[in-house]
């Protein structure tokens, strides 16, 4: 079966790529860019997609989704995850490994690919713990992980305390060649904190969790790797400290890189107000020049890619005391139309902000996706960038419905998601 | 909108004379007597009345305020609740005669607040009720024992005591609704 | 000006306007706690729940005399404080309340902002009765009304709040209705319970406590909770006590007519000496009596309000 994409604005940062054009997809894989399309549209076997006025460009790559299975099935599945990323024009996504049981070791590797081979509807690559069950003792099965198909390895949410156990994590990720990702955090100087430190919190009389929290671990882990020579991959960057941390560290030659959420960028602290536990997440959502010292990691190359960062909860468990809600907000339905909004205030170009969602996260963890090349698999997303409309989270694909975005006037719509030359999505 | 001049300045005064006599005819002088006003404009008549009463006997009975929001029976039916005012009654009412005063008589209902709320405040031997003006219309089996004047109107109407101390001048007036 | 509100979260939220109509309403309401009947009919029929995750007789007691001067039916329910994390959750438990006709909840609660959630979720009007470390608009609202008595008016008063500052709600409410009334407010104590981010027009930290009080007009002590001497914010009771407790020493420094208020109950000789606790202590009875005073005029604004919407 073969899919013409006729007429869009083709943006691939990959290729370095930005013109109008048409698109032909055969047997999975983009096998041309034809100049003329008359000889396809009469061809029956010729599925014409007209993208007049739309973009085309590589599938999304998320590098940071939580898809729950195994073990909270109730807030996520890998099919119900996939769904949710097709419809927020991601084709591919990185699961992370704090399921139940932690992917610490290949039979979870296995069953994690097999659910996704058989229910997934996009490609799925997942992340294996640095540490038996996040434990941040002793290491986990890395190697053999590695060999089942996982693409890094990170304690996330779960923060490797113990100096000596990253380094030897550090170390021994070498052998595989894939990078370690931190989710960097000091749970002690987080003690109990629910929320971003600051005026807000001192209002609300909710525990704070200080932008050192996460400083003082990315000086820690940037000057870890620096010791090992890993390749290093700090999550979620939320805190101004963070940003020049880490600009410090790539101009002195250290091997990291960094991914930032749509809500870090979006959103500051001041959406707590009221106790939304919507707006309840890890690392907390940060003051006004945080989130101006994100934006401007992102425009000088700081930070090299956006993730979401996709952490489904369940209505119930979310409609509580702030204190005891879960951490953690969905993000693939969203993340598109919010980073246009980077695009919309000029702080990124479109081609720009398509990168950070395509080639730069794939390169990251060297997965080869992100791209139109012809020859590779044909992973698209077509989307009109104009186009408003309303979020409403009873519409979400995802199981869980926990957005601080509900009723939010957005523009940027898919219109069809692609992936190995399939149609998986339309909007 | 239309008004009617019903008593003006002078009326007023005389019919305050005349209830403070027939006051003091019925209970054989100030002995035992307390003034209670209803608020707001109960209050200042009544302070008339305690000062004509003075004038008379060389006595000057208690007097005190009341304010019924509390002991309304329409609270549920509001949508807007008044502002509740403070009660005054520095005095013990029991077995005193108490000398209800309020401006316009109507339903009966303020009436009715007001006994209960001076209940709570003791068992006083009688309870009498002046009123300035009646305007008909009641709801419930109260009559005032000293009135200045009855006046037949329509619901629709509006009857206002307006006094010195509260809107600058002495007269009783009815306005179309 | 009428009250509109139909919950009363938090004194951050209300304006000058609508806390002076809480004070005068609770000035009619004193009255009527001064009678021989001690009660009026306003709120028969009206069902109102004390839903407690903390016990606190103090508090619950005061709202209960409240609620019953004004005829509510009462309804108690105290859970414990494991409550919270387990078995049945806030929601469900408040849904069932109402679900036995409760139109008024009133709640007590460890953790901040739990009354927001019962705001958004039910049809009644919630009252505050405390959460976490957020909002106490009950114990604030009778302060002012005690300081309105004692000075006569709160607009230019200075006023130090001394102590564990960061866990309190009765600081923070205080500091929002001082703050509204145009009174100027220093909080004071060991810089591990000043938070960082507490100081904004008209309110100043200080962590050295004879400074704090130079001239003031009220000192509102606040109780140490007992626990916190096994964490890491002071080094023991008794460091604490020589340069946080309040002495007749320490008060010299203050205005000759202040006035010490402490929520209670005081821990003698940690706070306050124990000759400036006897002197508190008239200063703490008004307080009691003033609260139930208080509390009737909030349920009858919220009621007043509550029927309207």
């Amino acid at each position: 079966m073969s899919i013409l994409i006729k007429g869009g604005r083709i943006i691939d940062p990959s290729q370095g790529i930005d013109g109008t054009g048409n698109v032909l997809i055969e047997n999975g894989a983009i096998k041309s860019y034809p100049k003329t399309t008359k000889k396809y549209e009469q061809d029956i076997d010729v599925t014409v997609i007209n993208a007049k006025g739309k973009v085309v460009s590589p599938g999304l790559v998320d590098i940071h989704v939580h898809l729950r299975e195994p073990g909270f099935e109730h807030k996520e599945t890998i099919r119900s995850g996939c769904e949710s990323a097709a419809a927020g024009g991601f084709t591919t996504i990185v699961c992370m490994p704090n399921t139940n049981p932690v992917n610490d070791n290949a039979s979870v590797t296995e069953y994690i690919l097999l659910k996704a081979r058989t229910e997934g509807i996009v490609n799925v690559f997942p992340i294996g713990a640095i540490t038996k069950g996040e434990m941040g003792e002793t290491l986990a099965q890395i190697g053999e992980m590695y060999e089942a198909g996982c693409v890094g390895v990170s304690d996330d949410g779960m923060p490797v305390m113990n100096a000596k156990v990253m380094r030897h994590a550090m170390e021994y990720v070498q052998a595989f060649d894939i990078p370690v990702i931190s989710h960097a955090e000091d749970k002690n100087l987080s003690g109990a904190g629910v929320m971003n430190e600051g005026e807000v919190s001192t209002q609300l009389g909710l525990v704070g969790i200080p932008c050192a929290s996460e400083d003082v671990m990315v000086s820690r882990d940037i000057t870890v790797a620096e010791l090992t020579g890993a390749r290093l991959h700090i999550c979620h960057v939320s805190t101004a400290g963070s940003v020049r941390l880490i600009r410090a560290a790539k101009k002195r030659g250290v091997k990291v890189t960094a991914e930032v959420t749509p809500h870090h960028f979006i959103l500051t602290d001041e959406a707590v107000n009221e106790y939304d536990t919507n707006a309840k997440m890890n690392p907390p959502l940060r003051g006004k020049k945080d989130r101006e010292a994100v934006i401007e990691g992102l425009k000088d190359g700081t930070l090299d890619a956006i993730a979401t960062d996709h952490a489904p909860h369940s209505e119930d468990e979310k409609k509580v005391e702030f204190d005891i809600a879960p951490f953690g907000i969905v993000g693939l339905e969203t993340a598109l139309p919010l980073s246009l909004k980077l695009v919309q205030d000029g702080a990124l170009t479109l081609n720009q902000m398509i990168s950070k969602l395509t080639d730069a996260p794939s390169d990251i963890l060297n997965l080869g996706k992100g791209t139109l090349k012809v020859g590779s698999a044909a992973d698209v997303v077509i989307f009109d960038p104009e186009k408003e409309f309303t979020v409403d989270r009873n519409k979400f694909h995802s199981k869980s419905k926990n957005s601080p975005y509900h009723g939010w006037k957005l523009k940027g719509v898919v219109n069809y998601t692609i992936v190995n030359g399939k149609i998986v999505y339309t909007g | 909108m239309a008004k009617n001049v019903l008593m003006d300045s002078e009326t007023i005064d005389r019919t305050i004379v005349r209830i403070t006599s027939e006051i003091l005819e019925k209970n054989k002088g100030a002995k035992d007597l307390v003034i209670i006003g209803v608020r707001t404009r109960g209050v200042h008549i009544a302070e008339r009345i305690v000062k004509r009463i003075n004038k008379l006997e060389k006595i000057k009975p208690p007097m005190g305020t009341l304010d019924i929001t509390l002991y309304r029976d329409d609270l549920r039916h509001k949508t807007e609740w008044p502002k509740v005012e403070k009660t005054e009654i520095p005095f013990s009412v029991e077995d005193k005669k108490v000398i209800l005063v309020d401006d316009v008589i109507y339903t009966g209902r303020t009436t009715r607040a007001a006994l209960e709320e001076i209940m709570d405040f003791g068992r006083p031997s009688s309870i009498q009720l002046v009123a300035m003006v009646d305007r008909g219309h009641r709801e419930l089996p109260i009559q005032p024992d000293y009135l200045g004047l009855q006046v037949n109107t329509l619901i629709s109407e509006k009857v206002r005591v307006h006094l010195k101390e509260t809107d600058g001048k002495d007269e009783v007036i009815v306005k179309k609704g | 000006m009428t009250f509109q509100r139909k919950h009363i979260l938090g004194l951050e939220e209300l304006s000058a306007e609508e806390i002076t109509l809480i004070l005068d309403t609770a000035e009619s309401m004193k009255e009527v706690s001064a009678r021989d009947v001690k009660k009026v009919p306003a709120l028969r029929g009206v069902t109102v729940c004390n839903l407690f995750y903390e016990p606190s007789t103090r508090t619950r007691s005061s709202f209960e005399i409240a609620e019953k001067r004004l005829s509510a039916d009462v309804l108690n329910f105290t859970l414990s404080h494991s409550s919270v994390s387990k078995g049945e959750t806030l929601l469900d438990t408040a849904r069932n309340l109402e679900a036995m006709g409760a139109s008024v909840i009133v709640i007590r609660h460890p953790m901040s902002g739990s009354p927001w959630l019962l705001a958004r979720e039910l049809n009644s009007s919630i009252i505050n009765a405390g959460d976490g470390s957020h909002e106490h608009p009950s114990q604030a609202l009778l302060d002012l009304f005690t300081i309105r008595e004692m000075k006569g008016k709160i607009k230019g008063l200075k006023v130090a709040i001394v102590g564990d500052i960061l866990h309190s709600r009765v600081a923070r409410s205080n500091i929002w209705g001082l703050v509204k009334l145009g009174a100027e407010v220093r909080v004071v104590g060991p810089p591990t319970l000043i938070p960082k981010y507490i100081e904004k027009p008209k309110v100043r930290a200080f962590y050295n406590l004879e400074e704090a009080i130079e001239g003031v007009d009220v000192v509102i002590m606040l109780r140490i909770q007992m626990e916190r001497q096994e964490s890491v914010y002071f080094p023991s009771l008794r460091e604490y006590s020589r340069f946080y407790g309040l002495t007749r020493e320490k008060l010299k420094n203050a205005d000759k007519d202040v006035t010490v208020m402490h929520p209670g109950p005081i821990n003698r000789g940690i706070e306050l000496s124990s000759d400036i606790a006897d002197d508190a202590s008239s200063v703490i009875l008004n307080q009691v009596s003033n609260g139930i005073a208080v509390r009737m005029a909030m349920f009858y604004l919220v009621a007043s309000a509550g029927r309207s919407q």
